[in-house]
Order: structure tokens, then C-alpha cells, then sequence
């Protein structure tokens, strides 16, 4: 039956518009604009930080003010002005929800009309859902039965006052402050985000989610995530996110950190839809994360993204493979339409033995947008008999746009292996003219190529998000040939 | 059925249509032959709706609907169907879902419901089996990997289940090799009714052997030059094309 998702999927996509471009009338408490050590002494006031995160984010701003905006990226775009954003919003209401029943009416119709009400993920799918509206986390799920288990799954907030050691022995050890520019300075500001931690030897018994979106208006977000599967323990999380429709560009800056203890899996998978902007190039999220894994020994991490949103895209999901046997993968699809700008591929750093990676991306380039893989393969002296494979395919929708392929190897152990392979194709006349000679109308016959060409990706996804997925691909491209 | 007039038709600017008549019923099987180039798949690509070519004279009624108004896929709708030549490989999309796509587009535009996925699986069973085809290939991707006469029996196979007023075969039995031939021609013969009609496009006499013409076509340099029964056909085999373009030319 999985095969039939593409197909059904075409049916509600009669709006071209961008589908989740609704803004929800919910008061904030948003702390002025700008950016000084005041206003991150505000936000850890605010939030009722101990000392040493506070400590941590002046760290973190000192750096940042040293660093400069990265610019090798393959993206052109007017650079954020970070004294005109408002580094905080929470929703009014303080008060948390202790059942479903209590949550805003208002609230519960904004999760309707992205598809995610409560009940039916809790009836259909049993998946947990931590919901982030603006920077707080509003809903929490499943809490206790994943307690039984020993699960903590919660807002990085809550963490902080519930399981400081934790945050503490791992926050930052993966994405140090002094990374990049955009991690510092989520580093510095950040105001919310998941956190999750699987005890050694646990199997994590459904998939744990989490929804972000942007709320305010100007509001930058900056999310901080931090995932930790103990020896031998796995994990399935999904990230997905959608935006409403603005007219000015909105930051977005997060940090994921995965960490995969001896014989541990993670896997991590993103829909990520923020607004692209419009027709004609106006407004859209510069959307610049910094995410990144380690694997310990036998560990797996394994990063499967799904890309149609953002005017700028500036992401690279990375693995450290430091323990001997530990494994890497990456499958993304990242579409970019009319405007749209992406500089995305990943990182795979092979330390241990026997390490081995995956990577498979694909690329789709409609309008007049620019999609650029970059990524890394880096072989370390000591890792003897590393493995990479790597496919790097484009599809080009229109003759005004871009494909571009940027593949580093860095290899200084003769025994690995590496294997790229990339192919550039436009989508074909005559598949098309096949598909409509069949009845098929041009839009659906669009849907059904491209999900065809991102199956391998699509295929990494649990069920439920890569009919999402398909989706978005499909309401992405409509009306994309030319 | 298909009433075609005086049909011209120029692709970048050359003309390969320079007038085509030609009247099919219900119920009948016309062949069309003539040699490479003479304009057979040409044909077969603007009644289908290809955008490159440009009909610059001439009328297509349809089901006594003006063909040449309708979109590609209205075409399709409407009950006209295309074995293509060489059919198009579409990675990723599996065949059972690209003809369960392809029939609920048909349906929905006659008003009709979706196809239930039992009763779907159920003719796919019924009618793979008239062309011999691998249930496996149902759930392969679309033509991928398809060893030429496997394309070829997948198209007789789309064209079972979409079940079309009008069905033309551009070449459908060249690469096959005989059992192959008899299995696609079996099938289409077990697809004719009185109310369907179809066109077979061939280059030799062999595939009419197996389904039987009720009218043969000669086309020759963008016009149909000859008419005749079965008899035609294995006269052309015997005398070769050249008899053919000796007659036309002498004209
Ligand atoms: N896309 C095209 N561009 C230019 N010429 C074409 C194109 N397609 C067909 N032709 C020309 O049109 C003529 C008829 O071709 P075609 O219809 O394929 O012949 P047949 O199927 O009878 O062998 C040939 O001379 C061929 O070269
Ligand atoms: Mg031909």
C-alpha cells in the first residue's frame, strides 16, 4: 500500500500558495530587539537559568562578537541585521498543560491546520509530539509512558532544571561554541529547543517527534537540540517544521547535537518547509543550522532530511565517526523553486576503523533557484579500511536554474575506499508526455517523477512523514516545468 | 471513430504530413506500414497530442469531438491510447501505481470513482495474465530494467487495463522475438470488441499474421498512397517498398 501515498497525495494539492502561510493570534512576551549582554542576561532571567548557563551563553556571545558571517557558502543574500531582531518570544499563557483538554482552542486549531491534532497522532500513529510554538514548548505527550521506560523527552528548558548533569556533560561537546558563526550565536541566544536522552540498552518504543514554528512576527528563532542514545540504545526522532508567511526575512539559527554511545542508534529524520518566500524572491527564512553527530563504537547515526522551504538554506548534517566500526548516513532530498537558495550536503569525518559512511542526495532545481550539494568526505590517518559511498544526482526543472556539485575528499589512510557518483538530468519531455498520454495530468505526472527520482530518500522516512514529505515535494513544484 | 482529413502536419519547420486521410470504424483493425521515415510514428505522436509537431492544415474528429482542440491527456481520457515505439523508463514510480494514477485520472474526468485498491489488484491479476506479464514486473518501477520485449508485452498490458476506444501500436513488434510476438498479439486480438478500434503500425507483414487487418495502409512520404485488404500486405512483403515508391514517384 506505500505505493499508493504518492498518488493520493495529489489530491489536496490544488493551492499553489504557500499551505501553511497562516499566522496564529496568540499574545507573546517578547523581549525588545537587539542584541547586548543585557538582553541574554534577560532571556536566562526569563527562562530562570542557573548561573552557569548564563555563564555559558556570555561565553558564547564573547566569541561570536570575534567572528565574521561565513560567506564561502554558494548563496546570495542581504545579511540579517542582528541588532533588529527580537532574540525571545513565549507564548502569554505561563501556565503548562497538564492534560489535552486544557490546551488553547486556538492552539489545537493551528496543530489542526498542519495536520498534527493531538488525538490523531496519539489514536494513528503513537507518536509523542513536543510542540514548539515560537520558542516554548507548549504540549508535551507520552511523557510518562516513555518515563517508565526511563526516556526523558522534553523541552531543552525543562532539561536544564530537571536534568542539569546531563545538559551539562553533553551540551556543546559535539558543536563546540566556537564552531561557526551561527552556532556561537545560537550559543549565545538560543531560547528553546528538545531534549531527549534513551537510557543504555533502551529501544525507544515509537518514533518521538517534535514541530517547530516560527509565530511572532520578527521574531529570530533559535532552537537547541540535543539528542543522547546511551550504549546500546536506539532512537527514532522527526523534526518537522512549517512557517507562516512574511514579508521580511527571518532568522533562523539552530544547533542539533547527536550522540551515540558505544552500539547506539539514532536516527534523525527533517521535513523542513519553513516559508521560501514568494514568486518573486520577497521575504522567506535564512535558515543557517549547524547539525552534527558522533558515533562511538559499533554506533550508527543516520540523518535523512527532506528540504522544500527557506530562502536560504545553509545546512549540513554531519557525522563524527570516532568509534572503530561506527556508521554514517545521509539521504536528503532538497528542493528549491522560483527564488529559493540552498548550500546543503554533509560532513562525513571517519577517525575509527572500519567506519563507514552513506550519502545520497538529491537535489531538485525549479525556477529560477540555485541547489548546491557540498559535502566532505575526510579520512583520517587512523582509519584503516574506511568505507564511503556517495550519489549525488540533480534534477532540473526549468533551463533558469542551478545545479552545483561541490565534493571534498580528504583521504589520508591508503586503505579506504570512496566511491562518487553524481548525474545532472532535466526532468524529461518525453516521461512526461508518457505519463499525460496515460491521462495523467501534468502536475500529477511531476509528483509522481520527482517522488519516483527522491525514492531511496523517501524510503528512510517512517511512514506517516514520508507521505508528509511527498506532499510537500508535490505543492513545492507545482507549476515548475519550463 | 477516427476520421482524419487532409492532415498536415511540419516538425522545425520540414513537413512530414503532407495530407492524410484516413477513416477507422468501430470494431476494425487498420494496419499501417511503409518504410523508416516515412512518417508512421509522426502520426501516431500528433494524435496523441505532441506538442512539437505543428498541424498547420487538416481535421481530427474523434468520437465526433475535435481531437486536435483536446490536451494530451483529455486525448487519453477520451479513450485514445499510444503504445509507444519506445517506451519511456520512470525510475522510482512503480507500475501499479502509475496505472492506478493514470485510471483514476480516466475516471474521474467520466465522474466516476476511485478505483478501490481490492478491485484494482484484482484486474491488474486479470489482465497481466492476458499478456503473459510477470506479476512482479506489476510492482517494478515503470519500463526500468525491462528487457525490450518485456516493454513492448507492458504496453499491451497499460493499454488492457486502460481499456481504450482507440488503441495504436507504433511499432510494437519490432524487437520481439516470435513467442513474444504471438503473446502481444494474442492479446490484442482478445481486446478487440465492436466498440473499440485500433491501428497497428508495422514495418513487416509478420505481425499480421497474427492479428488479422481488416484494411491495410501504405504510407509513404507523408500520405497514405495505398489501400487494400491483408493481401496488400503480402504483396509489399514481396515486392519491398521500392515497388511502392517506384509507383508513387512515377506519378
Ligand atoms: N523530432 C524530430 N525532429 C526533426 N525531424 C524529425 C523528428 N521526428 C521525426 N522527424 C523526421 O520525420 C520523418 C518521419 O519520421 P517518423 O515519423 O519517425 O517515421 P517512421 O515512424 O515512419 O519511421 C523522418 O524524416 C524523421 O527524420
Ligand atoms: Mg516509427
Amino acid at each position: 500500500m506505500a505505493n499508493y501515498t504518492e498518488n493520493e497525495l495529489a489530491k489536496d494539492l490544488e493551492n499553489q500558495e504557500y499551505k501553511f502561510g497562516f499566522v496564529t493570534d496568540i499574545e507573546t512576551d517578547t523581549v525588545p530587539i537587539g542584541l547586548n549582554e543585557d538582553i541574554i542576561r534577560l532571556i536566562s532571567s526569563k527562562k530562570n537559568e542557573p548561573e552557569w548557563l548564563l555563564e555559558h551563553r556570555l561565553k558564547a556571545f564573547a566569541i561570536w562578537k570575534t567572528m565574521t558571517e561565513p560567506e564561502w557558502a554558494q548563496v546570495h543574500y542581504k545579511k540579517p541585521d542582528f541588532q533588529a531582531i527580537a532574540y525571545y518570544s513565549a507564548p502569554k499563557q505561563t501556565k503548562k498543560y497538564e492534560s489535552w483538554d486544557d490546551v488553547d482552542p486556538e492552539m489545537k486549531a493551528t496543530m489542526a491546520k498542519l495536520g498534527i491534532s493531538m488525538e490523531e497522532q496519539k489514536r494513528l500513529t503513537g507518536v509523542a509530539v513536543d510542540f514548539v510554538m515560537d520558542s516554548v514548548s507548549v504540549a508535551t505527550s507520552f511523557k510518562e509512558k516513555l518515563g517508565e521506560l526511563g526516556i526523558i523527552f522534553c523541552s531543552f528548558s525543562d532539561a536544564v532544571h530537571e536534568h542539569p548533569e546531563l545538559v551539562k556533560k553533553y551540551m556543546g561537546t559535539v558543536v563546540p561554541t566556537t564552531d561557526n558563526y551561527y552556532a556561537a550565536l545560537n550559543s549565545a541566544v538560543f531560547t528553546d529547543g528538545s531534549f531527549c536522552y534513551i537510557p543504555k540498552g533502551i529501544r525507544c518504543p515509537m518514533e518521538l517527534s517534535t514541530y517547530f514554528r516560527i509565530n511572532a512576527g520578527g521574531t529570530g528563532q533559535f532552537e537547541r537540540t540535543l539528542v543522547v542514545a546511551d550504549e546500546g540504545a536506539y532512537v527514532s526522532y522527526l523534526e518537522g517544521c512549517t512557517a507562516p508567511q512574511r514579508d521580511e526575512n527571518q532568522l533562523h539559527a539552530a544547533v542539533v547535537e547527536l550522540i551515540a554511545l558505544e552500539n547506539a542508534e539514532i536516527k534523525y529524520s527533517t521535513v523542513q518547509n519553513w516559508y521560501p518566500g514568494d514568486k518573486n524572491g520577497l521575504g522567506g527564512i535564512f535558515n543557517f543550522v549547524t547539525k552534527r553527530g558522533i558515533c562511538e563504537r559499533n554506533a550508527k547515526i543516520s540523518w535523512t532530511q527532506v528540504e522544500t522551504g527557506s530562502a536560504v538554506t545553509w545546512k549540513y548534517p554531519s557525522c563524527i565517526l570516532k568509534g572503530d566500526n561506527s556508521i554514517g548516513e545521509f539521504y536528503s532530498v532538497a528542493v528549491t523553486n522560483n527564488y529559493q537558495q540552498a548550500d546543503t550536503g554533509t560532513k562525513m569525518i571517519h577517525l575509527g576503523k572500519n567506519t563507514k559512511s552513506t550519502i545520497i542526495s538529491k537535489g531538485i532545481s525549479a525556477g529560477k533557484s540555485q541547489n548546491s550539494y557540498r559535502g566532505l568526505v575526510q579520512i583520517s590517518k587512523n582509519a584503516q579500511n574506511a568505507r564511503n559511498f556517495s550519489q549525488c544526482d540533480s534534477l532540473l526543472m526549468t533551463d533558469e536554474c542551478g545545479a552545483h556539485t561541490f565534493p571534498y575528499i580528504e583521504c589520508k589512510n591508503p586503505s579506504a575506499i570512496i566511491e562518487h557518483e553524481a548525474t545532472t538530468s532535466k526532468i524529461g519531455e518525453d516521461q512526461l508526455f508518457y505519463c499525460k498520454q496515460r491521462g495523467i495530468s501534468e502536475e500529477k505526472a511531476i509528483s509522481l517523477i520527482v517522488n519516483g527520482y527522491c525514492k531511496e530518500v523517501l524510503n528512510q522516512l517512517p511512514m506517516e512523514f514520508a507521505v508528509e514529505a511527498q506532499k510537500l515535494l508535490a505543492i513545492s513544484l507545482e507549476g515548475s516545468v519550463g | 471513430m477516427i476520421k482524419i482529413k487532409n492532415l498536415h502536419a511540419n516538425i522545425e519547420g520540414k513537413e512530414i504530413l503532407k495530407g492524410l486521410n484516413l477513416e477507422v470504424n468501430a470494431g476494425e483493425i487498420h494496419a499501417i506500414m511503409g518504410p523508416n521515415g516515412a512518417g508512421k510514428s509522426t502520426l501516431a505522436s500528433i494524435l496523441a497530442g505532441r506538442e512539437e509537431y505543428e498541424v498547420t492544415e487538416g481535421s481530427v474528429e474523434f468520437d465526433r469531438k475535435d481531437l486536435l482542440e483536446l490536451s494530451t491527456e483529455d486525448r487519453a481520457r477520451e479513450g485514445l491510447f499510444l503504445a509507444f515505439q519506445y517506451p519511456v523508463e520512470i525510475p522510482g514510480v512503480s507500475n501499479v501505481n502509475f496505472l492506478r494514477t493514470a485510471l483514476n485520472e480516466i475516471r474521474a474526468y467520466k465522474g466516476e470513482e476511485p478505483i478501490s485498491a481490492k478491485d484494482f489488484m484484482a484486474k491488474v491479476r486479470e489482465k497481466s495474465a492476458i499478456v503473459e506479464l510477470d506479476s512482479k514486473l506489476a510492482s517494478r518501477s515503470v519500463n526500468e530494467g525491462f528487457s525490450g520485449g518485456e516493454k513492448k508485452r507492458n504496453e499491451i498490458f497499460q493499454m488492457a487495463m486502460l481499456e481504450p476506444k482507440l488503441a495504436i501500436l507504433d511499432e510494437t513488434d519490432s524487437g520481439l522475438d516470435i513467442d513474444a510476438l504471438r503473446i502481444v498479439a494474442s492479446g490484442v486480438n482478445k481486446l478487440k470488441s465492436p466498440e473499440n478500434a485500433t491501428i497497428v503500425i508495422t514495418h513487416y507483414q509478420r505481425l499480421l499474421d497474427y492479428i488479422v487487418p481488416d484494411f491495410v495502409h501504405v504510407l509513404y512520404d507523408g500520405r497514405i498512397v495505398k489501400t487494400g485488404t491483408k493481401e496488400l500486405a503480402l504483396e509489399l512483403e514481396e515486392k519491398g517498398y521500392d515497388w511502392i515508391k517506384n509507383e508513387v514517384d512515377a506519378n
